[in-house]
């Protein structure tokens, strides 16, 4: 018999304490997937379909610069949630994924849970209520970055 | 001479025209005397030959912001508070050289200095000025180090105290229990007493020293009455504080409000020009100096009085922790009155006034804590009625 | 020869032995006492105070090997008047040495747990001691995992030892940089988001942090967050300095004077103080 991935799902960090009724809502949306070093898995502008829980791995967001090529902004690894432009309109990519390391993931189908979010709201809280978490969490990230705290500049000490 | 001498904690009397011999007494031992005297319209503490040097007759008149030096209507010895100076600077010297370097080839050798100091006498010590000093033993003279500047001067010193017959106007020593009576941490203590008829000293001998000086001196044992006057004064005097400080739980209550918005209005007062730390007998903030002759081959190292007021007290790379005037005063007064008490065991304030005397501004530091702790409970009624 | 009693406030002589270019702007000066004494003891975490004949005097941490009595090593940055006149010092230049002082690391306590290192930036030098003490005494502790996050790729401090260091089977090392260059393959964010995933069991681990301000500060919570208890996390703080044996009153924070009450100080004991602006 084959494993279902519930249990797969239970265990990531994004899904955890979600009611067991809606986590097996949640699989029906979800594949297991691997990509290989060097693979693009979206690239910036494409539409966003999918999102990734990160079980091992390493996958870069990158941006491209003219002149410069492509830049990375921040790296994706395991226990971490890759994507969240599929929840939110225009459902595109704002940046490319590119797998740094041999990199196992869940998929979850972004527009069936969009579907399943918008047929029970509740469900739909849940899942909005952990993309919030990992935006904030970003977005501080981000913020720390920003203040370039490590910078030899005066004013740089901090 | 006298062949008996007095015991500890003996009361004796000396009679007014007799107090030069205490001069000759402790110089005849080798003491450099220092005390109270009148200098550009304030009573300092400089040099003392003899009795004359004192300011005989006059007092003091203070408040916040304000030093005035009057003329008594008697020719009392002792009838003044403190003025700018704390015996601080004799123990504790603004600027002295901690050692000197020559070049040597591609290093450099050290001459360490000669911390000898001479053998002072401190005439005219006020209750509140012994508990200073002992303050300040406890920062200089530590288990694990002892400042050896301050140790050498502090060991070999003579205190001749003075309970004080004057509560100045910005005096709270009763509210620090720093005073007004000398209890301990002195040779002598003095109580001048001056009536129509008769001006002599109630004399308590607080050590063998004391007892030694008073070899010399012509002294009658004190009587009943003697001694009734005495504590008298000092009763009068502990009843005519000019200030008051609540000192109940106040390491919390300061702790508790680093955010409180008097800060800010200090601040908008404060000028920062350090005046309190100067003139605060327990402060003692130094800072180091490194410098060169023209030549470069000599090094010397100096040690001078810093004050936490400064802009660049507190700078570390990239900026000082404290740019604020509000956060310098912060620091200053929850310094003196909190964490003192963590650092040390005591509270760092000995309610002399002299900070409340000589800013120019006329801050409070017993006002600032009384608006804290008033409206500290004002917020919390506050909080209480919306629920 | 055993070294004699020395008074703190009087430099003694040190040779300079061996000067290194780190990261662009940082240094590691490898000392020596110029009459061949030997040199104190140090704890991890503690520092000297370095004085450079009349020019001045600055703390720096100590970051070599406690184990090893010499040479006496200091990394710093070249930021100020006078750590950039180190920098341009040449080895048998004479440099002048008073310590070592402060609190140090709880290299001790830690025995029989995990230890975690996170450093931020230079933040690593004072850290390095505790590396080289686990490794010399690798049985006494659990995991041992160090997570480092630096500026960029070339910002990345003792970048060869950390990969020496990430080849010890019994060693886990994470390094993060704030932004990416060239062909950087490592991780890119900051050092807080290493924690989460960090192999260590935050019921028996001691956390040891060090870097700017606001890294440590965001860096505790994380592992607050994560369930190390307030007790099991050390930082370590940097002030003004002038005497360095708590008489000269300018390292203060709070009722701690830093040179002696710290520079490394328990969490717990400063957590009110951590966030509270200009103390």
């Amino acid at each position: 018999m084959m494993q279902t991935l519930e249990p797969i799902l239970a265990e990531h960090p994004f899904f955890k304490g979600l009611k067991s009724e809606y986590l097996q809502i949640v699989t029906g949306c979800a594949s297991n997937v691997r990509f290989n070093k060097g693979t693009y898995i979206f690239r910036e502008g494409e539409e966003a379909t999918q999102f990734y829980l990160i079980r091992q791995g390493k996958v870069a967001l990158e941006i491209f610069a003219a002149q410069h090529g492509p830049i990375t902004i921040e790296t994706i690894e395991a226990g971490e949630v890759l994507g969240w432009s599929w929840l939110f309109p225009p459902y595109r990519w704002h940046f490319s994924g590119r797998v740094f390391e041999p990199t196992r993931a869940i998929a979850l189908d972004g527009k069936c849970l969009r579907t399943k979010g918008e047929a029970d709201h509740d469900l739909g809280y849940e899942l909005m209520q952990r993309v919030a978490q990992i935006m904030l969490d970003r977005l501080n990230a981000t913020r720390i970055r920003l203040l370039d705290i490590y910078s030899d500049l005066p004013g740089g000490k901090l | 001479m006298n062949t008996t001498l007095p015991k500890l904690h003996d009361r004796v009397v000396i009679d007014r025209e007799h107090l030069q011999e205490l001069f000759v007494a402790l110089a005849s031992k080798g003491y450099q005397i220092v005390g109270p005297t009148v200098r550009e319209n304030a009573i300092v503490y400089d040099t003392l030959v003899s009795v004359n040097d004192l300011p005989i007759g006059y007092t003091d008149e203070q408040d916040g912001g304000t030093y005035r030096l009057k003329k008594r209507s008697d020719k009392a010895l002792f009838g003044y508070a403190v003025g700018p100076h704390s015996w601080k600077k004799f123990l504790f010297p603004p600027v002295i050289r901690l050692w000197q370097a020559r070049r040597e080839g591609n290093g450099f050798e050290v001459v360490p200095e000669n911390t000898e100091a001479p053998k002072l006498a401190f005439l005219g010590v006020r209750s509140c000025e012994i508990h200073a000093i002992s303050i300040q033993d406890k920062v200089f003279m530590r288990d694990d180090y002892s400042d050896p500047t301050y140790r050498s001067r502090r060991n070999s010193l003579c205190i001749i105290a003075i309970n004080c017959g004057e509560a100045g106007g910005t005096c709270f020593c009763t509210s620090m229990e720093t005073g007004p009576r000398a209890t301990s941490g002195f040779d002598l203590a003095l109580t001048e007493v001056l009536s129509n008829e008769q001006h002599f000293f109630v004399v308590e001998v607080g050590s063998q020293l004391g007892s030694e000086l008073l070899q010399t001196i012509p002294f009658r044992a004190a009587s009943k009455e003697d001694i009734q006057i005495a504590e008298n004064i000092v009763t009068q005097t502990a009843e005519h504080m000019g200030r008051s400080l609540d000192t109940t739980n106040i390491k919390d209550l300061l702790y508790r409000n680093l955010d409180h918005p008097r800060w800010d209005d200090v601040a908008s007062r404060c000028l920062t020009c350090s005046n309190c730390t100067m003139v605060c007998p327990t402060c003692f903030c130094t800072t180091v100096e490194d410098v060169t002759d023209l030549t470069g081959e000599q090094a010397e190292r100096w040690r001078k009085w810093d004050s936490c007021f400064t802009m660049d007290f507190s700078y570390i790379f990239g900026g000082s922790i404290r740019p604020s005037t509000k956060s310098r005063y912060r620091q200053w007064m929850t310094h003196k009155l909190a964490s003192w008490i963590d650092q040390f065991g005591t509270s760092g304030c000995v309610g002399c006034g002299r900070c409340i005397t000589w800013c120019p501004v006329g801050i409070d530091i017993t006002e600032e804590v009384r608006a804290i702790r008033a409206s500290e409970s004002l917020s919390t009624q506050a909080t209480k009625e919306q629920q | 020869m055993t070294a004699p009693l020395l008074d703190p406030m009087v430099p003694k002589q040190y040779r300079i032995q061996r000067i290194h270019r780190e990261i662009p702007d940082t240094f590691t000066l490898e000392l020596e006492p110029k009459d061949g004494c030997e040199i104190p003891q140090f704890a991890t975490g503690q520092f000297n105070m370095l004085y450079i004949f009349g020019v001045g005097e600055i703390p720096i941490s100590i970051s070599g090997d406690s184990n090893k009595r010499r040479p006496l090593v200091h990394t710093t940055r070249a930021v100020g008047t006078v750590s950039k006149a180190m920098r341009d010092l040449k080895p048998d230049d004479i440099i002048g040495v008073r310590g070592p002082f402060g609190s140090s690391w709880p290299v001790k306590q830690a025995e029989g747990k995990d230890v975690v290192i996170a450093a931020g930036g230079i933040g690593l030098a004072p850290l390095r001691s505790v590396m080289y003490h686990i490794i010399s005494h690798r049985e006494k502790y659990g995991k041992a995992v160090l997570l480092y996050g630096a500026r960029t790729p070339a910002d990345i401090l003792y970048r060869r030892e950390l990969e020496l260091w990430r080849a010890h089977f019994d060693l886990e090392v994470y390094v993060t940089v704030d932004r990416a260059t060239g062909s950087w393959r490592g991780s890119v964010g900051v050092v807080t988001r290493l924690i989460p995933r960090a192999p260590f069991d935050p019921q028996n681990t001691i956390a040891m942090v060090c870097g700017p301000e606001i890294m440590m500060r965001y860096t505790v919570a994380e592992f607050e967050k994560r369930g190390v208890a307030k007790e099991n996390i050390y930082v370590s703080m940097e002030r003004n300095m002038k005497c360095a044996i708590g008489m000269c009153g300018h390292c203060q924070y709070g009722p701690n004077f830093v040179c002696k009450d710290g520079p490394v100080f328990p969490y717990i004991k400063i957590e009110s103080l951590l966030t509270k602006w200009e103390i």
